[in-house]
């Protein structure tokens, strides 16, 4: 793979040291601008933030409730073990739902009946649907079914909606770069198809299944608009402690005491943005050193 | 009512341990010695409740029932008190289909939308008045042109009908310079604007569309305060905070200039924009869950530190008698 991309790109890259056309130089000069303008609207989003959050950045953030009456006391921890309840949920919803859809579309279905078209072409389409229609969706279903809305089940289930497209495509990727020779060999000596993918195609397939549902679940981790919608708590004076359980969320949380007038809710608001920046950032660490270690070449 | 009496006599005890001493709390009048001032803020005379008690409803009311909900947990570590903020409407449709304890208002349930769902699913419930808000119209503390304006003022500046054609200060008021009239305002979903547009413009709703509408306050905040001609409405507490970069202005709704204040509020002297806020438990909930009558019972006897703390105007003695009463009939405490 490396050697196929190298050769591929070095005749571009020597071509372009060597062309001080005007409109080369330009073309290079904007692209840099532009690249600079994304780094430093980051840079200084990140560096505001910290200034402001790292104050309160101890053992109050995490292990205090929030509190209006001290705001200078308010804590996230029910936002915190909330966020983690509802992450868990989601994932043990979706992945397995996401895995088996994607194996199925991409080993079993047959792509020339109407059906299993119409599912692909939904697939990629529900993947690029904004995350409050989710939300309506969930809100709809869970008052059928008689279920409560601010509840952790609720919640995950509309987390695991909206991350499902994005499981299945990835997912079918992944399995796509398995080459068709290992499933041949498998079959060849005598496994039957179902065997062929539980013992070959998806082990292979993994590196690149959890890079993607990875992925997936850090969207869901700072998603609040479906939350929102469902009537997620901006107030929680106790730990989430089952399914059944109303809950709040990062997410929510910041969006709450964002929009208190006090200074004391903006600094806080500000640590606990710091946290969910660390949790997203340990959750793509996570997804990349899965990748490199486990990642196969053929 | 003996009961009442001690526990109104320990719980402040309690709560204004916890509630910044540098308030001055005023309300501690009711002097009784109870079972003097022990910091844990547990009371001897109340068992020991569990339970949940789940709240909705206006994101104007949530921080009174956060803070009342907070200092019952200091009473009750055992209850968990939840509040969402899926605004006044979205609160009641909750509410009246059994999905909560109790619903936070900034305005009275409808009579022709929400009340008939209640019914039908046989929700029956109380309105209690638990604070005054004070509806506050700002302008940024360097201009120096404005200190008073009247309602009929507000209305030509803010109807339907000033769209695009009010966009001076002069045609406000022929007083007023000609300056571009910059205006901030609160969003259509919100309940502040809902009581503003029906008190200002006489019908909830009817408001010009050509003004920066914001869902944070915090957004009108910075937009008022960055400009001398920019004026803006909201709720009292989000100027309590930022008073050292906004003006509030008097209110003349025919009776003289009256500043927003929380005397002026619960005198009823500042109309039209002095609003109540209401909660509305449900009675099924009071009846069966011993740790929702308790609560009530907390919210109403310490009514005057809760608003305080929340930043909200406490109800006048009249209001809180009748909070206490209506409270102390449905919990029969």
């Amino acid at each position: 793979m490396a050697s196929i991309g190298s050769i591929a790109t070095a005749p571009l890259k020597a071509r372009r040291a060597g062309d001080h056309s005007g409109t080369s130089i330009g073309f290079l000069i904007a692209l840099w601008l532009a690249m600079a303008f994304a780094v430093i609207a980051l840079v200084t989003l990140l560096v505001t933030t910290f200034l402001d959050g790292y104050p309160r950045l101890d053992g109050r953030l995490f292990f205090d409730y929030s509190s209006l009456v001290i705001p200078e006391r308010a804590g996230a921890r029910a936002a915190i073990l909330g966020s983690l309840l509802v992450i868990i949920t989601t994932a043990l919803m979706a992945i397995p739902l996401g895995v088996a859809a994607a194996i199925y579309l991409e080993e079993f279905a047959d792509e020339r009946r109407w059906y299993n078209r119409l599912i692909e072409v939904n697939l990629q389409n529900l993947a690029a649907v904004p995350a409050i229609v989710y939300g309506l969706l969930t809100a709809g279903f869970a008052l059928t079914i008689g279920l409560e809305r601010r509840v952790v089940l609720t919640g995950a289930i509309a987390l695991a909606l909206l991350i499902l497209p994005v499981i299945i495509i990835t997912t079918r990727e992944a399995m796509r770069a398995v080459p068709a020779e290992i499933r041949q060999g498998s079959l060849a000596l005598g496994a039957t198809p179902l065997q062929t993918v539980w013992k070959q195609t998806l082990p292979s397939a993994l590196p690149g299944v959890a890079t993607g549902t990875i992925l997936a679940l850090s969207r869901a981790l700072g998603e609040a608009a479906p939350l929102l919608l469902l009537g997620g708590l901006v107030f929680v004076s106790y730990d989430p402690n089952g399914l059944l359980s109303g809950f709040t969320t990062l997410p929510i949380q910041i969006f709450n005491w964002t929009g208190r007038p006090e200074d004391a809710f903006q600094e806080v608001a500000s640590a606990a943005i710091i946290v969910l920046l660390g949790l997203l950032l340990l959750m793509n660490a996570l997804a990349i050193v899965i990748r490199n270690r486990y990642q196969r070449s053929w | 009512m003996n009961r009442r009496v001690l526990r109104r006599a320990a719980v402040p005890v309690a709560a204004l341990s916890l509630v910044l001493t540098a308030c001055g709390g005023q309300d501690e009048g009711s002097g009784g010695t109870g079972d003097g001032g022990s910091s844990d803020g547990g009371s001897s005379d109340s068992e020991s409740l569990s339970g949940e008690i789940v709240t909705d409803g206006s994101s104007t009311v949530q921080p009174l029932t956060q803070v009342a909900g907070e200092l019952f947990k200091e009473e009750q570590p055992d209850v968990n008190v939840s509040v969402g903020t899926s605004g006044t409407g979205g609160g009641f449709e909750k509410f009246c289909i059994g999905d909560t304890d109790i619903s936070n208002a900034s305005r009275p349930i409808d009579e022709e939308d929400e009340v008939p769902v209640c019914k039908k699913n046989g929700i029956e419930f109380t309105e209690l008045q638990v604070a005054t808000d004070a509806l506050t119209v700002v302008v940024s503390s360097e201009n120096d042109f404005v200190e008073c304006l009247t309602t009929e003022e507000l209305a030509t500046m803010w109807a339907p009908e000033a769209e695009k054609k009010v966009t001076t200060w002069d045609q406000v008021n022929p007083d007023f310079p000609s300056e571009p009239l910059e205006l901030f305002g609160p969003g259509t979903d919100s309940g502040t604007f809902d009581y503003f547009t029906d008190e200002i413009n006489g019908e909830e709703g009817a408001s010009r569309a050509d003004y920066n509408a914001s869902e944070d306050d915090n957004t009108i905040v910075q937009g008022v305060s960055g400009s001398p001609n920019a004026i803006g409405y909201f709720g009292f507490s989000y100027f309590e905070e930022n008073s050292d970069s906004l003006k509030a202005l008097e209110i003349d709704s025919g009776d003289g200039c009256v500043a927003p204040s929380a005397e002026a509020a619960q005198d009823g002297s500042y109309t039209p924009l002095a609003r109540p806020l209401f909660v509305y438990p449900a009675t099924s909930a009071v009846e069966d869950k011993p740790q929702v009558a308790a609560f009530l019972d907390f919210y109403a006897a310490n009514n005057a530190e809760i608003a305080e703390a929340a930043k909200f105007i406490p109800l006048n003695e009249d209001q809180t008698t009748e909070l206490q009463d209506m409270t102390s009939e449905l919990t029969g405490s």
